[in-house]
Protein backbone atom coordinates (compact mmCIF):
# COMPACT_ATOMS: atom_id res chain seq x y z
CA UNK A 1 0.00 0.00 0.00
CA UNK A 2 2.75 2.30 1.00
CA UNK A 3 7.06 1.94 -0.36
CA UNK A 4 9.26 4.42 0.91
CA UNK A 5 12.79 4.28 0.15
CA UNK A 6 15.43 6.22 0.54
CA UNK A 7 13.15 9.50 1.07
CA UNK A 8 14.86 12.41 1.58
CA UNK A 9 13.77 15.47 1.79
CA UNK A 10 15.58 19.53 2.38
CA UNK A 11 14.54 22.52 3.26
CA UNK A 12 16.68 25.80 2.61
CA UNK A 13 16.14 28.47 5.19
CA UNK A 14 17.63 31.84 4.77
CA UNK A 15 18.25 33.78 8.09
CA UNK A 16 19.08 37.44 7.83
CA UNK A 17 22.31 37.98 8.78
CA UNK A 18 23.56 41.63 9.01
CA UNK A 19 21.19 44.09 7.44
CA UNK A 20 21.00 43.19 3.44
CA UNK A 21 22.85 39.72 3.66
CA UNK A 22 20.63 36.55 3.61
CA UNK A 23 22.37 33.70 5.00
CA UNK A 24 21.41 30.40 3.09
CA UNK A 25 21.53 27.24 5.31
CA UNK A 26 20.14 23.41 4.26
CA UNK A 27 17.84 21.33 6.74
CA UNK A 28 17.59 17.79 6.38
CA UNK A 29 13.76 17.08 7.66
CA UNK A 30 13.96 13.36 6.21
CA UNK A 31 17.16 11.59 5.48
CA UNK A 32 16.60 8.42 3.95
CA UNK A 33 13.38 7.18 5.36
CA UNK A 34 12.55 3.66 4.33
CA UNK A 35 9.48 1.62 5.07
CA UNK A 36 6.84 0.07 3.37
CA UNK A 37 3.05 -0.69 4.96
CA UNK A 38 1.18 -3.62 3.37
CA UNK A 39 -2.52 -3.41 2.92
CA UNK A 40 -4.82 -3.68 5.68
CA UNK A 41 -2.13 -2.65 8.01
CA UNK A 42 -2.23 -0.31 10.74
CA UNK A 43 0.81 1.66 11.56
CA UNK A 44 1.82 4.46 14.12
CA UNK A 45 3.99 6.78 13.32
CA UNK A 46 5.66 8.50 16.56
CA UNK A 47 8.35 10.35 17.17
CA UNK A 48 8.98 14.05 19.11
CA UNK A 49 7.91 17.48 17.66
CA UNK A 50 10.11 18.01 14.45
CA UNK A 51 11.10 14.58 13.62
CA UNK A 52 10.28 14.59 9.99
CA UNK A 53 6.73 12.90 10.60
CA UNK A 54 4.49 15.90 9.42
CA UNK A 55 7.13 16.55 6.47
CA UNK A 56 6.88 12.41 5.58
CA UNK A 57 3.13 12.90 5.58
CA UNK A 58 3.44 15.47 3.38
CA UNK A 59 5.37 13.28 0.75
CA UNK A 60 2.92 10.50 1.72
CA UNK A 61 -0.19 12.52 0.36
CA UNK A 62 1.23 14.83 -2.14
CA UNK A 63 1.25 17.99 -1.25
CA UNK A 64 5.01 18.71 -1.01
CA UNK A 65 7.29 16.86 -3.69
CA UNK A 66 10.23 14.97 -2.05
CA UNK A 67 14.10 16.13 -2.82
CA UNK A 68 15.01 12.42 -3.23
CA UNK A 69 13.52 8.49 -3.01
CA UNK A 70 11.12 6.71 -4.06
CA UNK A 71 7.57 7.09 -2.83
CA UNK A 72 4.39 5.07 -4.02
CA UNK A 73 1.30 5.05 -2.49
CA UNK A 74 -1.72 3.03 -3.63
CA UNK A 75 0.54 2.30 -6.74
CA UNK A 76 0.70 6.54 -7.35
CA UNK A 77 3.86 8.59 -7.05
CA UNK A 78 2.26 11.76 -4.93
CA UNK A 79 4.67 13.81 -6.46
CA UNK A 80 3.00 13.59 -10.20
CA UNK A 81 -0.39 12.08 -9.45
CA UNK A 82 -1.75 14.06 -6.59
CA UNK A 83 -4.74 14.13 -8.15
CA UNK A 84 -5.70 11.06 -8.63
CA UNK A 85 -3.85 9.68 -5.27
CA UNK A 86 -6.57 12.14 -3.41
CA UNK A 87 -9.10 9.98 -5.23
CA UNK A 88 -7.93 7.03 -3.48
CA UNK A 89 -6.47 8.02 -0.31
CA UNK A 90 -8.64 9.80 2.56
CA UNK A 91 -6.22 12.13 5.10
CA UNK A 92 -7.21 14.14 8.21
CA UNK A 93 -5.07 16.44 9.97
CA UNK A 94 -5.77 17.40 13.12
CA UNK A 95 -5.16 20.90 13.07
CA UNK A 96 -6.24 21.65 9.59
CA UNK A 97 -9.89 21.67 8.93
CA UNK A 98 -11.07 20.20 5.22
CA UNK A 99 -14.84 21.28 6.25
CA UNK A 100 -16.35 24.38 4.69
CA UNK A 101 -16.56 26.04 8.48
CA UNK A 102 -19.63 28.47 8.13
CA UNK A 103 -22.25 25.49 6.66
CA UNK A 104 -23.51 22.59 7.94
CA UNK A 105 -21.86 19.22 8.07
CA UNK A 106 -24.39 17.61 5.98
CA UNK A 107 -23.62 20.23 3.30
CA UNK A 108 -19.62 19.90 3.98
CA UNK A 109 -20.31 15.70 2.96
CA UNK A 110 -22.52 16.81 -0.06
CA UNK A 111 -19.71 19.54 -1.47
CA UNK A 112 -16.80 16.30 -0.99
CA UNK A 113 -19.53 13.89 -2.68
CA UNK A 114 -19.69 15.94 -5.77
CA UNK A 115 -15.85 16.75 -5.50
CA UNK A 116 -14.34 12.91 -5.00
CA UNK A 117 -17.45 12.31 -7.57
CA UNK A 118 -19.21 9.63 -5.41
CA UNK A 119 -22.33 7.93 -6.21
CA UNK A 120 -25.57 8.54 -4.43
CA UNK A 121 -25.51 4.81 -3.28
CA UNK A 122 -22.23 4.76 -2.19
CA UNK A 123 -22.23 7.85 -0.18
CA UNK A 124 -25.47 7.06 1.43
CA UNK A 125 -24.53 3.98 2.69
CA UNK A 126 -21.27 4.93 3.89
CA UNK A 127 -22.71 8.63 5.15
CA UNK A 128 -25.10 5.87 7.11
CA UNK A 129 -23.08 3.83 8.95
CA UNK A 130 -20.77 7.06 9.93
CA UNK A 131 -23.51 8.61 11.16
CA UNK A 132 -23.97 5.79 13.38
CA UNK A 133 -21.06 4.74 14.73
CA UNK A 134 -19.77 8.04 15.21
CA UNK A 135 -22.85 9.24 16.25
CA UNK A 136 -23.25 12.13 14.14
CA UNK A 137 -26.83 12.88 14.14
CA UNK A 138 -27.19 15.29 16.43
CA UNK A 139 -24.84 18.26 15.06
CA UNK A 140 -25.65 17.05 10.77
CA UNK A 141 -27.10 20.09 10.53
CA UNK A 142 -25.14 22.37 12.55
CA UNK A 143 -22.75 24.82 10.79
CA UNK A 144 -19.09 23.49 11.84
CA UNK A 145 -18.04 26.59 13.17
CA UNK A 146 -20.39 25.76 16.54
CA UNK A 147 -19.05 22.24 16.81
CA UNK A 148 -16.65 21.18 19.49
CA UNK A 149 -13.52 19.94 18.75
CA UNK A 150 -14.50 16.31 19.77
CA UNK A 151 -17.25 16.86 17.09
CA UNK A 152 -15.74 18.22 14.66
CA UNK A 153 -13.14 16.03 14.34
CA UNK A 154 -15.59 13.18 13.84
CA UNK A 155 -16.88 14.92 10.85
CA UNK A 156 -13.25 15.32 9.86
CA UNK A 157 -12.88 11.77 10.04
CA UNK A 158 -16.14 10.93 8.66
CA UNK A 159 -15.58 13.36 5.31
CA UNK A 160 -11.68 11.50 4.52
CA UNK A 161 -14.00 8.10 4.24
CA UNK A 162 -17.35 9.45 2.26
CA UNK A 163 -14.80 8.56 -1.30
CA UNK A 164 -14.13 4.86 0.54
CA UNK A 165 -10.57 4.98 0.35
CA UNK A 166 -8.44 2.42 0.75
CA UNK A 167 -5.68 4.17 2.76
CA UNK A 168 -6.42 6.38 5.43
CA UNK A 169 -3.71 8.88 6.71
CA UNK A 170 -4.29 10.43 10.13
CA UNK A 171 -1.68 13.44 11.34
CA UNK A 172 -2.51 13.58 14.90
CA UNK A 173 -5.90 12.99 14.97
CA UNK A 174 -7.04 12.75 18.65
CA UNK A 175 -5.14 15.97 19.96
CA UNK A 176 -6.92 18.12 22.11
CA UNK A 177 -9.76 15.82 22.41
CA UNK A 178 -11.22 14.81 25.63
CA UNK A 179 -10.87 11.02 26.91
CA UNK A 180 -14.55 10.15 25.86
CA UNK A 181 -13.88 11.92 22.43
CA UNK A 182 -10.43 9.88 21.89
CA UNK A 183 -12.39 6.83 22.98
CA UNK A 184 -14.52 6.67 20.69
CA UNK A 185 -12.60 7.79 17.66
CA UNK A 186 -10.14 5.17 18.57
CA UNK A 187 -12.82 2.24 18.44
CA UNK A 188 -13.92 3.10 15.21
CA UNK A 189 -10.62 3.73 13.79
CA UNK A 190 -9.87 0.17 15.17
CA UNK A 191 -13.22 -1.18 13.32
CA UNK A 192 -12.62 0.16 10.24
CA UNK A 193 -8.75 -1.37 10.34
CA UNK A 194 -10.10 -4.63 11.37
CA UNK A 195 -13.70 -5.19 9.80
CA UNK A 196 -13.20 -2.78 6.95
CA UNK A 197 -9.60 -3.37 5.95
CA UNK A 198 -9.27 -0.20 5.61
CA UNK A 199 -4.92 0.65 5.95
CA UNK A 200 -4.39 3.27 8.91
CA UNK A 201 -1.21 4.93 9.01
CA UNK A 202 -1.44 7.62 11.77
CA UNK A 203 1.13 9.83 13.65
CA UNK A 204 0.27 10.99 17.34
CA UNK A 205 1.79 11.82 20.60
CA UNK A 206 -0.64 10.32 22.31
CA UNK A 207 0.57 6.55 22.70
CA UNK A 208 -2.54 5.15 24.38
CA UNK A 209 -3.48 5.97 20.23
CA UNK A 210 -0.61 2.97 19.23
CA UNK A 211 -1.62 1.14 21.95
CA UNK A 212 -4.90 0.72 20.95
CA UNK A 213 -4.54 1.02 17.69
CA UNK A 214 -1.40 -0.13 15.81
CA UNK A 215 0.27 -3.30 16.05
CA UNK A 216 3.09 -1.86 14.38
CA UNK A 217 5.70 1.19 15.21
CA UNK A 218 7.70 3.23 12.70
CA UNK A 219 9.79 5.71 14.88
CA UNK A 220 11.53 8.44 13.74
CA UNK A 221 13.72 10.96 15.22
CA UNK A 222 15.71 13.81 13.63
CA UNK A 223 15.09 12.34 10.12
CA UNK A 224 15.97 8.75 9.97
CA UNK A 225 14.07 5.74 11.22
CA UNK A 226 15.25 4.85 14.67
CA UNK A 227 12.75 1.59 14.68
CA UNK A 228 10.23 -0.13 13.38
CA UNK A 229 8.38 -3.50 14.39
CA UNK A 230 5.70 -4.47 16.34
CA UNK A 231 4.89 -2.86 19.54
CA UNK A 232 5.92 -5.68 21.65
CA UNK A 233 9.10 -6.43 20.76
CA UNK A 234 10.33 -3.14 20.30
CA UNK A 235 9.14 -3.32 24.21
CA UNK A 236 10.80 -6.42 24.82
CA UNK A 237 14.33 -5.30 23.66
CA UNK A 238 14.78 -1.74 25.04
CA UNK A 239 12.19 -2.32 28.15
CA UNK A 240 12.34 -5.56 28.91
CA UNK A 241 11.24 -5.05 32.43
CA UNK A 242 7.35 -5.79 33.43
CA UNK A 243 6.73 -4.75 37.41
CA UNK A 244 4.58 -7.36 39.21
CA UNK A 245 2.13 -5.27 42.29
CA UNK A 246 0.86 -7.09 44.68
CA UNK A 247 -1.42 -6.29 47.55
CA UNK A 248 -1.52 -8.31 50.74
CA UNK A 249 -3.95 -9.61 52.91
CA UNK A 250 -1.46 -8.73 56.04
CA UNK A 251 1.59 -6.69 55.88
CA UNK A 252 4.76 -8.23 55.08
CA UNK A 253 8.49 -8.27 54.98
CA UNK A 254 11.43 -9.60 52.67
CA UNK A 255 10.00 -9.97 49.51
CA UNK A 256 13.18 -9.02 47.21
CA UNK A 257 15.04 -12.25 47.74
CA UNK A 258 12.26 -13.84 45.01
CA UNK A 259 14.12 -15.66 42.22
CA UNK A 260 14.12 -13.40 39.33
CA UNK A 261 13.06 -9.89 40.88
CA UNK A 262 15.79 -7.41 40.53
CA UNK A 263 14.25 -4.56 42.30
CA UNK A 264 11.17 -3.98 45.05
CA UNK A 265 9.56 -0.97 46.26
CA UNK A 266 7.26 -1.16 49.52
CA UNK A 267 3.65 0.99 49.93
CA UNK A 268 1.43 1.28 52.53
CA UNK A 269 3.37 0.37 55.23
CA UNK A 270 4.23 -3.31 53.55
CA UNK A 271 0.41 -4.23 52.32
CA UNK A 272 1.68 -3.10 48.72
CA UNK A 273 4.86 -4.33 46.35
CA UNK A 274 6.25 -3.67 43.19
CA UNK A 275 8.38 -6.24 41.94
CA UNK A 276 10.23 -5.59 38.88
CA UNK A 277 11.17 -8.07 37.09
CA UNK A 278 12.52 -9.15 33.66
CA UNK A 279 10.78 -11.36 30.82
CA UNK A 280 14.01 -13.51 30.51
CA UNK A 281 14.41 -14.52 33.86
CA UNK A 282 11.44 -15.84 35.01
CA UNK A 283 7.36 -15.65 34.31
CA UNK A 284 4.56 -13.40 36.18
CA UNK A 285 3.22 -17.05 37.07
CA UNK A 286 6.43 -18.92 38.71
CA UNK A 287 6.64 -15.10 40.60
CA UNK A 288 3.08 -15.01 41.74
CA UNK A 289 3.13 -18.46 43.00
CA UNK A 290 6.66 -17.89 44.76
CA UNK A 291 4.69 -14.90 46.61
CA UNK A 292 1.72 -16.97 47.15
CA UNK A 293 3.72 -18.96 49.45
CA UNK A 294 4.80 -16.50 51.76
CA UNK A 295 2.20 -14.59 52.20
CA UNK A 296 -1.36 -14.22 51.70
CA UNK A 297 -2.60 -12.48 48.22
CA UNK A 298 -5.35 -10.15 48.62
CA UNK A 299 -5.16 -8.81 44.25
CA UNK A 300 -2.01 -8.01 42.03
CA UNK A 301 -1.96 -6.83 38.77
CA UNK A 302 1.43 -7.25 36.21
CA UNK A 303 2.20 -3.58 34.64
CA UNK A 304 3.97 -3.76 31.01
CA UNK A 305 6.34 -0.51 30.80
CA UNK A 306 4.49 3.03 29.67
CA UNK A 307 4.79 3.28 25.81
CA UNK A 308 6.53 6.44 26.02
CA UNK A 309 9.20 4.76 28.11
CA UNK A 310 9.73 2.69 25.50
CA UNK A 311 10.06 5.25 22.87
CA UNK A 312 12.20 7.56 25.50
CA UNK A 313 14.65 4.61 25.14
CA UNK A 314 14.83 4.35 21.96
CA UNK A 315 15.61 8.21 21.53
CA UNK A 316 18.26 7.40 24.37
CA UNK A 317 19.88 4.29 22.59
CA UNK A 318 21.02 6.72 19.52
CA UNK B 1 -18.95 16.90 -15.00
CA UNK B 2 -16.23 18.19 -13.11
CA UNK B 3 -17.79 21.95 -13.89
CA UNK B 4 -20.95 20.83 -11.97
CA UNK B 5 -18.55 20.32 -9.03
CA UNK B 6 -17.69 24.22 -8.84
CA UNK B 7 -20.91 25.44 -10.14
CA UNK B 8 -22.26 23.61 -6.58
CA UNK B 9 -19.39 24.00 -4.39
CA UNK B 10 -20.15 28.39 -5.64
CA UNK B 11 -23.81 27.33 -4.98
CA UNK B 12 -23.34 26.34 -1.58
CA UNK B 13 -20.81 29.35 -0.88
CA UNK B 14 -23.75 31.25 -2.13
CA UNK B 15 -26.61 30.05 0.12
CA UNK B 16 -24.20 30.62 2.92
CA UNK B 17 -23.96 34.48 2.43
CA UNK B 18 -27.39 34.60 1.64
CA UNK B 19 -28.79 33.47 4.35
CA UNK B 20 -28.36 36.98 6.26
CA UNK B 21 -30.76 38.98 3.87
CA UNK B 22 -30.63 42.22 4.87
CA UNK B 23 -27.14 42.12 5.85
CA UNK B 24 -26.38 40.88 2.23
CA UNK B 25 -28.77 43.77 0.58
CA UNK B 26 -26.46 46.04 2.83
CA UNK B 27 -23.43 44.95 1.76
CA UNK B 28 -24.52 44.99 -2.29
CA UNK B 29 -25.50 48.60 -1.50
CA UNK B 30 -22.00 49.42 0.14
CA UNK B 31 -20.43 47.76 -2.97
CA UNK B 32 -22.64 49.93 -5.89
CA UNK B 33 -21.94 53.10 -3.61
CA UNK B 34 -18.67 52.82 -3.40
CA UNK B 35 -18.34 52.23 -7.04
CA UNK B 36 -20.67 55.89 -7.84
CA UNK B 37 -18.52 57.35 -4.91
CA UNK B 38 -15.38 57.17 -7.64
CA UNK B 39 -17.78 58.53 -10.40
CA UNK B 40 -18.64 61.58 -8.58
CA UNK B 41 -14.90 62.41 -8.16
CA UNK B 42 -14.81 62.04 -12.24
CA UNK B 43 -17.67 64.23 -12.13
CA UNK B 44 -16.45 66.47 -9.77
CA UNK B 45 -13.06 66.84 -11.30
CA UNK B 46 -14.92 68.03 -14.86
CA UNK B 47 -16.63 70.78 -12.84
CA UNK B 48 -12.79 72.70 -12.88
CA UNK B 49 -11.96 71.20 -16.25
CA UNK B 50 -13.78 70.61 -19.36
CA UNK B 51 -11.36 67.90 -20.38
CA UNK B 52 -9.29 65.51 -19.12
CA UNK B 53 -6.10 64.06 -21.34
CA UNK B 54 -7.96 65.40 -24.51
CA UNK B 55 -11.23 63.58 -23.41
CA UNK B 56 -14.98 64.87 -22.71
CA UNK B 57 -17.00 63.86 -19.77
CA UNK B 58 -18.91 61.68 -21.37
CA UNK B 59 -15.88 60.07 -22.73
CA UNK B 60 -14.27 59.50 -19.75
CA UNK B 61 -17.43 58.29 -17.96
CA UNK B 62 -17.43 55.09 -20.58
CA UNK B 63 -14.08 53.99 -19.83
CA UNK B 64 -14.51 54.32 -16.18
CA UNK B 65 -17.61 52.31 -16.66
CA UNK B 66 -16.36 49.67 -18.65
CA UNK B 67 -13.14 49.60 -15.94
CA UNK B 68 -15.28 49.38 -13.00
CA UNK B 69 -17.79 46.71 -14.00
CA UNK B 70 -14.37 44.54 -15.47
CA UNK B 71 -12.99 44.95 -12.36
CA UNK B 72 -16.44 44.01 -10.49
CA UNK B 73 -16.92 40.78 -12.14
CA UNK B 74 -12.60 40.05 -11.22
CA UNK B 75 -13.67 40.94 -7.91
CA UNK B 76 -16.73 38.39 -7.77
CA UNK B 77 -14.62 35.77 -9.15
CA UNK B 78 -10.79 36.09 -8.04
CA UNK B 79 -11.60 38.62 -5.22
CA UNK B 80 -10.90 35.93 -3.14
CA UNK B 81 -7.30 35.27 -3.72
CA UNK B 82 -6.31 37.67 -1.61
CA UNK B 83 -7.11 35.29 1.42
CA UNK B 84 -4.10 33.69 -0.15
CA UNK B 85 -1.68 34.14 1.89
CA UNK B 86 -3.64 33.03 4.95
CA UNK B 87 -4.06 30.11 3.33
CA UNK B 88 0.02 29.48 2.88
CA UNK B 89 0.44 30.84 6.51
CA UNK B 90 -2.11 28.35 8.52
CA UNK B 91 -1.78 25.56 6.11
CA UNK B 92 -4.92 25.25 4.65
CA UNK B 93 -3.34 25.36 1.36
CA UNK B 94 -2.35 21.93 2.13
CA UNK B 95 -5.66 21.22 2.05
CA UNK B 96 -6.25 22.40 -1.08
CA UNK B 97 -3.62 20.05 -2.65
CA UNK B 98 -5.54 16.99 -1.09
CA UNK B 99 -8.77 17.54 -3.11
CA UNK B 100 -8.93 16.05 -6.66
CA UNK B 101 -8.95 19.25 -8.18
CA UNK B 102 -7.38 22.16 -9.61
CA UNK B 103 -5.64 24.26 -7.24
CA UNK B 104 -6.83 27.49 -8.75
CA UNK B 105 -9.76 26.54 -9.21
CA UNK B 106 -10.73 25.32 -5.77
CA UNK B 107 -8.95 29.04 -4.67
CA UNK B 108 -11.54 31.18 -7.13
CA UNK B 109 -14.78 29.20 -6.22
CA UNK B 110 -13.81 28.88 -2.38
CA UNK B 111 -15.55 31.96 -1.33
CA UNK B 112 -17.03 34.08 -3.93
CA UNK B 113 -18.56 37.27 -2.97
CA UNK B 114 -21.81 37.75 -4.58
CA UNK B 115 -22.57 40.90 -2.53
CA UNK B 116 -19.59 42.61 -5.16
CA UNK B 117 -22.65 42.36 -7.74
CA UNK B 118 -23.57 45.90 -6.23
CA UNK B 119 -20.60 46.81 -7.72
CA UNK B 120 -20.93 44.94 -11.25
CA UNK B 121 -24.59 46.81 -11.11
CA UNK B 122 -23.59 49.83 -10.72
CA UNK B 123 -21.12 49.72 -13.37
CA UNK B 124 -23.64 48.13 -15.65
CA UNK B 125 -25.78 51.55 -14.99
CA UNK B 126 -22.86 53.53 -15.87
CA UNK B 127 -22.05 51.72 -18.94
CA UNK B 128 -25.76 52.06 -20.27
CA UNK B 129 -25.55 56.02 -19.45
CA UNK B 130 -22.36 56.43 -20.94
CA UNK B 131 -23.36 54.32 -23.88
CA UNK B 132 -26.15 56.41 -24.33
CA UNK B 133 -24.42 59.78 -24.12
CA UNK B 134 -21.45 59.23 -26.22
CA UNK B 135 -21.47 59.19 -30.00
CA UNK B 136 -21.17 55.24 -31.20
CA UNK B 137 -21.16 54.27 -34.51
CA UNK B 138 -23.29 51.10 -33.92
CA UNK B 139 -22.40 48.21 -36.42
CA UNK B 140 -22.72 44.57 -35.13
CA UNK B 141 -19.20 45.23 -34.08
CA UNK B 142 -19.51 47.45 -31.91
CA UNK B 143 -22.28 46.02 -30.15
CA UNK B 144 -20.05 43.10 -29.95
CA UNK B 145 -16.95 45.28 -28.53
CA UNK B 146 -19.60 46.82 -25.96
CA UNK B 147 -20.39 43.53 -24.88
CA UNK B 148 -16.81 41.97 -24.76
CA UNK B 149 -14.66 44.39 -23.53
CA UNK B 150 -16.45 44.09 -19.70
CA UNK B 151 -16.05 40.34 -20.11
CA UNK B 152 -12.32 40.83 -21.35
CA UNK B 153 -11.19 43.18 -19.01
CA UNK B 154 -12.72 41.07 -15.98
CA UNK B 155 -10.61 38.17 -17.74
CA UNK B 156 -7.03 40.36 -17.93
CA UNK B 157 -8.07 42.26 -14.36
CA UNK B 158 -8.55 38.31 -13.27
CA UNK B 159 -4.82 37.34 -14.98
CA UNK B 160 -3.63 39.89 -13.07
CA UNK B 161 -4.63 39.43 -9.98
CA UNK B 162 -3.66 35.24 -9.96
CA UNK B 163 -0.31 36.53 -11.00
CA UNK B 164 0.33 39.21 -8.28
CA UNK B 165 -0.92 37.06 -6.12
CA UNK B 166 1.01 33.91 -6.96
CA UNK B 167 4.26 35.86 -5.17
CA UNK B 168 3.11 35.06 -2.30
CA UNK B 169 4.13 31.44 -2.94
CA UNK B 170 7.46 33.04 -2.71
CA UNK B 171 7.37 35.83 -0.42
CA UNK B 172 5.47 35.53 2.77
CA UNK B 173 4.27 39.28 2.97
CA UNK B 174 4.12 39.76 -1.06
CA UNK B 175 -0.01 41.06 -0.29
CA UNK B 176 1.33 44.88 -0.33
CA UNK B 177 2.79 43.94 -3.68
CA UNK B 178 -0.21 42.51 -5.08
CA UNK B 179 -2.40 45.25 -3.66
CA UNK B 180 -0.44 47.56 -5.33
CA UNK B 181 -0.59 45.68 -8.89
CA UNK B 182 -4.30 44.90 -8.66
CA UNK B 183 -5.80 47.81 -7.11
CA UNK B 184 -3.22 50.09 -8.93
CA UNK B 185 -4.03 49.18 -12.11
CA UNK B 186 -8.09 49.27 -11.64
CA UNK B 187 -6.99 52.94 -10.60
CA UNK B 188 -4.96 53.04 -13.79
CA UNK B 189 -7.96 51.95 -15.90
CA UNK B 190 -10.45 54.42 -14.63
CA UNK B 191 -8.99 57.36 -16.59
CA UNK B 192 -7.66 57.87 -20.41
CA UNK B 193 -4.20 56.56 -20.52
CA UNK B 194 -3.21 59.68 -21.77
CA UNK B 195 -3.42 61.50 -18.51
CA UNK B 196 -0.49 59.33 -17.44
CA UNK B 197 3.18 60.16 -18.05
CA UNK B 198 4.81 57.99 -20.84
CA UNK B 199 6.83 55.14 -17.97
CA UNK B 200 3.72 54.91 -16.32
CA UNK B 201 1.62 54.30 -19.04
CA UNK B 202 3.66 51.91 -21.14
CA UNK B 203 4.14 49.96 -18.09
CA UNK B 204 0.34 49.31 -17.27
CA UNK B 205 -0.54 49.30 -20.93
CA UNK B 206 1.74 46.49 -21.87
CA UNK B 207 3.99 44.70 -19.65
CA UNK B 208 0.38 44.63 -17.06
CA UNK B 209 -2.21 45.24 -20.43
CA UNK B 210 -4.59 47.59 -18.56
CA UNK B 211 -4.96 49.71 -20.93
CA UNK B 212 -6.71 46.74 -23.06
CA UNK B 213 -9.36 46.67 -20.13
CA UNK B 214 -11.21 50.35 -21.17
CA UNK B 215 -8.62 52.76 -22.85
CA UNK B 216 -8.36 50.87 -25.97
CA UNK B 217 -11.90 49.39 -26.20
CA UNK B 218 -13.42 52.51 -25.41
CA UNK B 219 -11.36 54.89 -28.34
CA UNK B 220 -12.62 51.60 -30.69
CA UNK B 221 -15.94 52.47 -29.79
CA UNK B 222 -15.84 55.97 -30.32
CA UNK B 223 -14.58 55.54 -33.12
CA UNK B 224 -11.31 58.02 -32.32
CA UNK B 225 -7.51 57.55 -33.27
CA UNK B 226 -5.63 56.68 -30.39
CA UNK B 227 -4.12 60.36 -29.67
CA UNK B 228 -0.47 58.38 -28.61
CA UNK B 229 -0.49 56.91 -31.78
CA UNK B 230 -1.77 53.55 -31.83
CA UNK B 231 -3.18 51.91 -34.32
CA UNK B 232 -6.76 51.68 -34.63
CA UNK B 233 -6.73 47.65 -34.40
CA UNK B 234 -5.60 47.62 -30.35
CA UNK B 235 -9.64 48.28 -29.09
CA UNK B 236 -10.52 45.41 -31.00
CA UNK B 237 -7.48 42.82 -30.24
CA UNK B 238 -8.37 43.11 -26.23
CA UNK B 239 -10.24 40.15 -25.96
CA UNK B 240 -7.55 38.46 -27.32
CA UNK B 241 -5.29 40.27 -25.14
CA UNK B 242 -7.47 38.89 -22.71
CA UNK B 243 -7.21 35.22 -24.17
CA UNK B 244 -2.71 35.62 -23.79
CA UNK B 245 -3.37 37.16 -20.03
CA UNK B 246 -4.95 34.44 -19.09
CA UNK B 247 -2.66 32.05 -20.33
CA UNK B 248 0.04 33.67 -18.83
CA UNK B 249 -1.54 33.87 -15.39
CA UNK B 250 -2.23 29.76 -15.51
CA UNK B 251 1.36 29.19 -16.42
CA UNK B 252 2.36 31.47 -13.51
CA UNK B 253 0.14 29.78 -11.26
CA UNK B 254 1.53 26.50 -11.98
CA UNK B 255 4.96 27.22 -11.32
CA UNK B 256 3.65 28.91 -8.23
CA UNK B 257 2.22 25.80 -7.13
CA UNK B 258 5.24 24.10 -7.76
CA UNK B 259 7.43 26.30 -5.99
CA UNK B 260 5.26 25.35 -3.06
CA UNK B 261 5.70 21.97 -3.17
CA UNK B 262 8.80 22.51 -3.39
CA UNK B 263 9.92 24.50 -0.55
CA UNK B 264 6.84 23.81 1.39
CA UNK B 265 7.75 27.22 2.81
Amino acid sequence: MIEVRELRREFTLSTKVGRFRREKRTVLAVDAVSFDVAAGEAVGYVGPNGAGKSTTIKMLTGVLVPTSGHVRVSGVDPSRGRRELARRIGVVFGQRSQLWWDLPLRDSFDLLRAIYRVSRGDYEARLRECVELLDLGPFLDTPVRQLSLGQRMRGEVTAALLHGPELLVLDEPTIGLDLESKERLREFLADLNTQRGTTLLLTTHDLDDIERLCPRLVVIDRGTVLADGPLDELRAEVAPERVLVVDLEKPAEGLDDLPGVTATRTELNGLRHHLTFRRADTTAAALISAVAARAEVHDLVVVEPEIDDVVRRLYARR
Amino acid sequence: MAESVYVRIIGARLRGQMSYRTSFALQCLAQAVTQLGELLVILVLFNRVSALGGFSVNEVVLMYAIAGTAFGIADMVAGQLDQLPTYIRTGTFDVVLLRPLGTLAQMMTSDVQLRKIGRVGAGLATLVYAVNHNDIGWSPFTVLLVVAAPIGGAVIFGSIWIMANAICFWLVDGQELANTVTYGSSAFTSYPATVYGPWLRRFFAFVIPGAFVAYYPSLALLGRPDPLGGPALLGWISPLVAVVAAGVAGLVWRSAVRHYRGTGS
